[in-house]
């Protein structure tokens, strides 16, 4: 069942009271960003229909704009995704080489999901963080001046906290 | 060491928090402003400042406002673009992150200018705990009484609200921004009317750079005329520059517009050299968008001239021989690195961010690209040279928005400067697999060839 919980639906509100009277659909992407967080992060037809219902709108509104964005997941993803630069600042400071590294450590190619339903690779467009490359978003943040060495261990923290929220 | 008006204080001890930014001297602007001057006054110093738009494009900021259009009884609309996507660029992201109430602070001072009492700063979604820090100052300052109804007692009221984007490019530019904004795809629209006259759901919008606003604190405390002071010829104040690429100390810098591109790359106050004691290749000094140099060209115009870090210096020569300022995003090549790789690259992020709605732009930023994962890989013709150059003079003027042109400068300038590297892909297929072309002649003084 797709529901936000009450603390959800004030935030949603919350959101839809920056715009003017009768100008709710501008909280589109928001609201999605918040729907993709809460509903196991991608976006499913289910979630986006929600999101249209909760912003009084047509479902079309919401997957014109959902596809349009690459934030946005359309299928499933694993519980952490390596988000990877590789536009040109970063590839001269060895970005294809943390992307072949993790896709090698992981046995997963750009686009795929481990099997074990862990980590999704991601290769994506400058981050603007090009002065501290090569690096990656994971969930909130960014991991900056990546190496081998880093990555192993954003891995091995991965997975105990995994193994933690089982 | 050259002065600084934005990240002065970047170094304080907790100057993220509101008490800390007040302590040293935060919002004065906003009291001087809304105590002491009108509207009209406020954009007249930001007019004497020369400020130039921040964001790519260096438009002056005091006439942009200035053409505003003032309807009775409609809303007018301050956007801050914090949309920060541009190859090479990751200044905002610093003053935001490090800062963040000097852009509120320049925000309010800005919004009382133009008359806006909804103000919006559209932020890439990436930079989900920058929006955090951002809400959390806007809060500090409505605490304090700097927003919200009646600002000072002045009748004057502004809310400030952060509206994330979700990872396109094409959002940065200012009319897909507000498309954005309104809750619908990031198509650009077709200027005129332009957001002056018609811009957030349909009302008068003036759209500009985070540092822009910032650099509005400046401007009101010390007075346009003190701002203009810094700097050279049209290219007044202080300019924040990203730096990246194979150089020593990566970073975001403030510069006066008045030092050579040889002491910013190679003074230990800035970039510190390049890295690994290798040498100088080529530099892209303005952000991805615009045309890649050759060393030689970089740190002298064709003319023999010193190159400036201005507007005016890093376009002398046009693009036969020059560059642009763009948003200064300043990306460092060194002799190891391979010029066809990096334009490759390039392509590749202007077919993924291109919105489709022009067919040159859609077909032929995918076009580049292939043909140049084909020279790269060792499997380009002759022909493919000229075809690069074909594609990019159709793209280029014949689109909706200046993403088009966007895409085809930096393949075009790279087939200008560096074209025997090109070449050399071509015709050593299986040494341009094993290693890169290195620096060639471009050290030495080349000869402008018109192509
Ligand atoms: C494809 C494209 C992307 C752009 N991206 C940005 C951006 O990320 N940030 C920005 O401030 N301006 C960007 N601009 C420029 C804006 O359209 C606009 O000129 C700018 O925000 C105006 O602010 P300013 O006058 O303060 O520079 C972009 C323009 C284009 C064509
Ligand atoms: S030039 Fe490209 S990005 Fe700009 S409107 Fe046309 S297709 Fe879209
Ligand atoms: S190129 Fe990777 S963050 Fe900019």
């Amino acid at each position: 069942m797709i529901q936000f919980s009450d603390e959800k639906l004030k935030e949603v509100q919350r959101i839809i009271g920056f715009y003017p009277e009768g100008k709710q659909k501008s909280a589109v992407l928001p609201v999605l960003h918040l729907a993709q967080q809460e509903f196991g992060g991608w976006l499913s037809v289910a979630t986006m229909d929600y999101v249209a219902s909760l912003l009084q709108i047509e479902p079309i509104e919401v997957y014109e704009v959902a596809t349009f964005f690459s934030m946005y997941n359309l299928k499933p993803v694993g519980k952490y995704m390596f988000e990877v630069c590789q536009t040109g600042p970063c590839m001269l400071n060895g970005s294809d080489n943390i992307i072949k590294y993790i896709g090698e450590k992981l046995g997963i190619k750009p686009g795929e999901t481990s099997a074990d339903g862990l980590f999704t690779l991601k290769t994506v467009e400058c981050m603007a963080a090009c002065g501290y490359a090569p690096m990656m978003q994971l969930g909130k943040h960014y991991r900056e001046h990546l190496t081998k060495e880093k990555v192993d261990a954003i891995i091995d923290e991965c997975r105990k906290n995994a193994e933690l929220n089982n | 060491m050259g002065s600084k008006l934005l990240l002065d204080k970047v170094h304080i001890e907790n100057i993220r928090s509101y008490d800390v930014y007040r302590r040293e001297g935060g919002y004065r602007s906003v009291e001087k402003a809304i105590r002491s001057m009108n509207p009209v006054a406020v954009m007249e110093e930001v007019k004497k400042s020369g400020l130039r738009g921040r964001g790519g494009a260096g438009f002056p900021t005091g006439m942009k406002w200035s053409f505003l259009a003032k309807p009775e009884g409609v809303p007018r609309y301050l956007v801050c673009n914090a949309d920060e996507s541009e190859p090479g660029t990751f200044k905002d992201r610093y003053l935001m992150e490090f800062i963040p109430h000097l852009l509120i602070e320049g925000l309010i001072v800005s919004s009382y200018a133009i008359g806006s009492n909804r103000t919006y700063i559209y932020i890439r979604g990436e930079f989900k705990w920058i929006i955090d820090i951002l809400e959390q100052a806007i809060t500090e300052a409505k605490n304090n009484g700097w927003l919200g109804k009646n600002i000072l007692g002045s009748g004057f009221d502004c809310e400030i609200y952060v509206h994330s984007g979700a990872g396109a490019y094409i959002c940065g530019e200012e009319t897909a921004l507000l498309e954005s904004l309104e809750g619908k795809r990031g198509n650009p629209r077709i200027k005129p009317p332009f957001p002056a006259v018609r811009g957030l759901w349909d009302c008068p919008t003036v759209v500009n750079n985070v540092e822009t606003i910032a650099a509005v604190v400046p401007i009101i405390n010390d007075g346009g005329d003190n701002y203009a002071k810094i700097g050279t010829g049209k290219s007044t104040g202080t300019k924040l520059i990203s730096s990246c690429g194979n150089i020593k100390k990566p970073g975001v810098y403030e510069i006066e517009m008045s030092i050579s591109v040889e002491e910013f790359i190679y003074s230990d106050e800035y970039c510190g050299g390049i890295a690994n004691g290798r040498r100088l290749k080529a530099c892209i000094p303005g952000g991805s968008s615009v045309p890649i140099l050759p060393a030689n060209l970089l740190l002298k115009t064709a003319k023999g001239d010193s190159r400036m870090m201005t507007y005016e210096s890093l376009a002398d020569g046009g693009f036969q021989s020059g560059s642009m300022m763009g948003s200064g995003g300043f990306i460092v090549l060194d002799e190891d690195q391979c010029v066809v790789r990096h334009t490759y690259t390039l392509a590749r992020f202007y077919r993924h961010e291109s919105c489709g709605q022009c067919s040159p732009c859609r077909e032929g930023t995918g076009w580049m690209e292939k043909i140049l994962l084909n020279i790269e890989n060792g499997k380009g013709k002759m022909s493919d040279i000229d075809l690069l150059w074909d594609i990019q003079r159709k793209i280029e003027g014949n689109t909706i928005c200046p993403l088009g042109d966007a895409a085809a400068w930096p393949v075009a300038a790279a087939i200008r400067h560096f074209r025997d590297e090109f070449e050399w892909h071509i015709t050593n297929p299986d040494d341009a697999q094993r290693r890169n072309y290195g620096l060639a002649n471009y050290a030495e003084p080349l000869k402008v060839v018109a192509v």
